[in-house]
């Protein structure tokens, strides 16, 4: 499993003071004056529609793209300071398209980050099979594969072990789950909350999907054109939406719930 | 044959080396290149609109446009390294294109996630983009590869050795299966080249590394047999100064440059000849010093290099053409070999008798077509004869030499710009027209050697009873022994009959 290092610390705080991000002049901001701190270890989800700047948001926390104004601190460094390759290096990165290099194996995409680092042959190849068990794929018969001949889910899967390869101590997930079924989204989703505990990660998910926010966060930050219009724990949430916009994006598993405990009762009616 | 088959390790050796070198430094250019426009939008435009404009120059005018351009910069202009040049030049446009293109299709997404993983920009484009596009590139590359080879047989014009000696030369006299030999060997090249860089690229999608190694190293064997096969082997004595000896590209010149070769041998000299180079090439080659001796006419010095559009008297233009030769380039102009090869308007029997054409006067005003050499319609001759008599032609058509004495004999076209020692003339029944106000300037066939080798006294002695020892009548012979269809011969067995018979005629003579 995870280096035993790894489960002595808790993951770097992530702090984000006031981040703006403008891509247009003059068009609304895609981020707008966001303030957000993850503790160590904690598990953050950011739930919003398409188009609220989740994305964009996780891409400023590794320097993908530059904030127009704010600061993010790291581990309590400020990352403007820091070497943007170093950076990422440190960050795990898990993307919305999985983005596996198609000309590289299973077990090269996973050894991707341990090779930039000059890691030696021998622990590269250790920490590759290390991982894809950890993700739950069996390394001899899945290390030398092309990316194109798996399913979504072992590309997904595939896709976390390689952003865990060189023990990052934050990960950044932008709808890991994305594109699958339900059966396999919901033991992904189980998966990847064990993955983050035991490798003692700080974790920013994106999702759109309010029932897995509520299953897998720590806390659930909901994001509408740019700003945080609720941050909580799911009970909190549950308890006090507080924003409207909150209110109808629970309403959805709420009404989900209420029909499955209906039909559970022996009851039809809805 | 058996006289083609020993050429062929050289010129197959030259024309590998040539080509593969090209192609080699083609590809060390172009993709870096490409590399570095990538991103940048005007500079990939750029780019690409002057590699465009390269490929759009014919590759016979590239590879001549290199012999001044390297006279300039270096003093030689000759052989390998222009040719290579124009041969690098002519590649780079498949693989530049192609580049960009692969590195344009790369996924989007895929270049992100190299970033996000912490790729520096040259990380990511060595480990990432030049794989993901490597077999876009290489098709590129198999593009460029043929056009290398095939246009490399364009490089004999510009006195570098290779397979197009033998389509050249076999043209000239029409040896067809010379011809065919050149074209069978580079396109078997062609063939073999391209699908070994197919494996390459075939080795690369499948990433099966032993049959992209296996595909790489028979290129590289192959490239080495042309690196390291024979160069030119000078004729003659194992030791001794070497002579480079040129010709233009028609039979005359093979025959007479086999003479002088013959001739220098005996006198102890290695000799290396440097054949069907193009006839400006040919002059700068001997005024740079990269060609010792070769035989040109007094009115093609005239007209071309001294820019002359008068004429005179043959005594005249021969004595202004060594005193020009010598001031300007140090060139000596031993004489005249005894013949004349000018240009004659000449008309098949029948056809010269059915006009009533006596000279060329009498087709002032006729709808006659004419025929002439690719060059003929550019010169002042033409001009000057034109003007002179007032020739109106139905149509003019260029050919080359070889065929041009086809067309009139087979009616194609009514008169040709004929050459007057050509033995076709005779063996076509072909009537010369006169020329009675005397616009076509006289074409001495002239002996000159360059100022180098003109310091060498022993070699003058050797070369000067060359001069006046060759009448038309003898150089019409031999040339008709080597065009002719029927009993045909080598131009080494005309030119040791011209030199048997050089030999009596100077004894009876004495
Ligand atoms: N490179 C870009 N240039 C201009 N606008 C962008 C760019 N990337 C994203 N946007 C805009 O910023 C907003 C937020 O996008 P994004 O962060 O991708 O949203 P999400 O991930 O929540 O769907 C959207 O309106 C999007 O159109
Ligand atoms: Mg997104």
């Amino acid at each position: 499993m995870a280096d035993p290092a790894d489960q002595d610390h808790a993951g770097a705080a992530i702090e984000l003071r006031g981040v703006t991000m403008r891509y247009v002049q003059d068009a609304p901001p895609a981020v707008d004056q966001f303030d957000l701190r993850v503790p160590p270890g904690e598990l953050l989800v950011l739930l919003g529609e398409s188009g609220c700047g989740k994305t964009t948001t996780l891409k400023m926390i590794n320097r993908l793209i530059e904030p127009t104004s704010g600061t993010i601190l790291v581990g309590g460094r400020d990352i403007a300071e820091a070497d943007p390759v170093g950076l990422r290096r440190s960050i795990g990165y898990v993307f919305q398209g999985v983005g596996l290099f198609p000309h590289l194996t299973v077990g090269e995409n996973v050894g991707v980050v341990p090779h930039l680092m000059r890691w030696e042959r021998g622990r590269t190849r250790a920490r590759t099979d290390e991982l894809l068990e950890l993700v739950g794929l069996d390394p001899a018969t899945f290390r030398d594969r092309d990316p194109d001949e798996l399913s979504g889910g072992q590309r997904q899967r595939v896709g976390i072990a390689r952003a865990l390869a060189a023990t990052p101590k934050t990960m950044l997930m932008d709808e890991p789950l994305g594109a699958l079924d339900p059966i396999t989204r919901a033991t992904l989703q189980d998966e990847l909350r064990r993955i983050h505990d035991q490798c003692g990660l700080t974790s920013v998910m994106v999702t759109h999907d309010m029932t897995e926010a509520l299953m897998m966060g720590d806390r659930i930050g909901v994001m509408k054109a740019g700003r945080i219009v609720g941050l909580g724990t799911p009970a909190e949430l549950l308890a006090d939406p507080g924003d409207p916009y909150v209110e109808r994006l629970l309403a959805t598993p709420r009404r989900e719930v209420r029909r499955l405990e209906a039909l559970e009762q022996g009851g039809g009616a809805r | 044959m058996n006289e083609l088959l020993l050429d062929l390790d050289q010129n197959l050796t030259a024309h590998i080396r040539l080509s593969l070198g090209a192609l080699a430094i083609g590809i060390g250019i172009s993709i870096p290149a490409a590399v570095f426009v990538a991103p940048h939008a005007r500079l990939r435009y750029g780019v690409l609109s002057v590699v465009s404009v390269i490929q759009t120059i014919p590759a016979l005018a590239l590879l001549a446009l290199m012999v001044p351009i390297f006279v300039a910069l270096t003093g030689d202009g000759l052989g390998f390294w222009p040719a290579l040049t124009a041969l690098v030049l002519y590649s780079m446009l498949p693989i530049v294109r192609n580049t960009l293109t692969g590195l344009a299709g790369v996924d989007a997404d895929v270049i992100e996630a190299a970033r996000a993983m912490g790729m520096t920009p040259v990380q990511s484009m060595l480990r990432v983009r030049l794989p993901l596009a490597a077999p876009v590139i290489l098709a590129g590359v198999r593009t460029a590869a043929v056009w290398t080879v095939g246009i490399a047989t364009l490089a004999t014009p510009v006195g570098q050795r290779c397979l197009g000696n033998f389509i050249f030369t076999g043209l000239q006299t029409q040896n067809w299966t010379s011809v065919l030999v050149g074209c069978a060997a580079a396109a078997a090249l062609a063939i073999v080249l391209d699908t070994l860089l197919g494996g390459v690229e075939l080795g690369l999608r499948r990433r099966r590394p032993p049959l992209l190694w296996a595909c790489a190293a028979a290129i590289a064997v192959m490239f080495g047999v042309g690196l390291g096969g024979p160069y030119a082997k000078p004729a003659g004595p194992v030791s001794g100064p070497t002579l480079v000896v040129g010709a233009k590209t028609f039979t005359e010149q093979y025959i007479l440059a086999d003479v002088i070769g013959g001739v220098c041998e005996d006198a102890g000299y290695r000799v290396e000849g440097m054949e069907s180079l193009g006839s400006a090439v040919v002059f700068e080659g001997l005024a740079s010093g990269e060609i010792d001796v070769y035989v040109d006419y007094s009115g093609t010095i005239w007209a071309n290099h001294m820019k002359r559009t008068d004429t005179a008297d043959a005594q005249t233009v021969l004595d202004e053409v060594s005193r020009w030769v010598r001031e300007t380039h140090g060139v000596v102009c031993l004489g005249s070999l005894g013949f004349e090869n000018a240009y004659g308007m000449a008309m098949r029997r029948d056809r010269a008798e059915a006009v009533g054409a006596t000279s060329i006067d009498d087709l002032r005003g006729e709808p006659v077509s004419i025929g002439g050499d690719y060059e003929f319609f550019e010169r002042p001759e033409w001009d000057a004869i034109r003007s002179a008599y007032s020739l109106t032609p139905s149509e003019t058509i260029s050919y080359d030499s070889t065929f041009m004495y086809e067309a009139v004999a087979t009616g194609q076209v009514d008169v040709i710009s004929a050459f007057t020692s050509d033995g076709r003339i005779a063996a076509f029944d072909l009537v010369v027209l006169d020329d009675p106000r005397g616009v076509i300037p006289p074409y001495d066939a002239v002996l000159l050697v360059s100022a180098d080798a003109s310091q060498d006294e022993d070699l003058i002695e050797a070369l000067r009873p060359l001069v006046g020892s060759i009448d038309v009548e003898m150089m019409r012979e031999a040339n008709l022994m080597v065009d002719r269809d029927e009993d045909k011969r080598s131009v080494a067995e005309a030119a040791a009959w011209l030199r048997e018979r050089i030999a009596t005629d100077g004894e009876s003579g004495r």
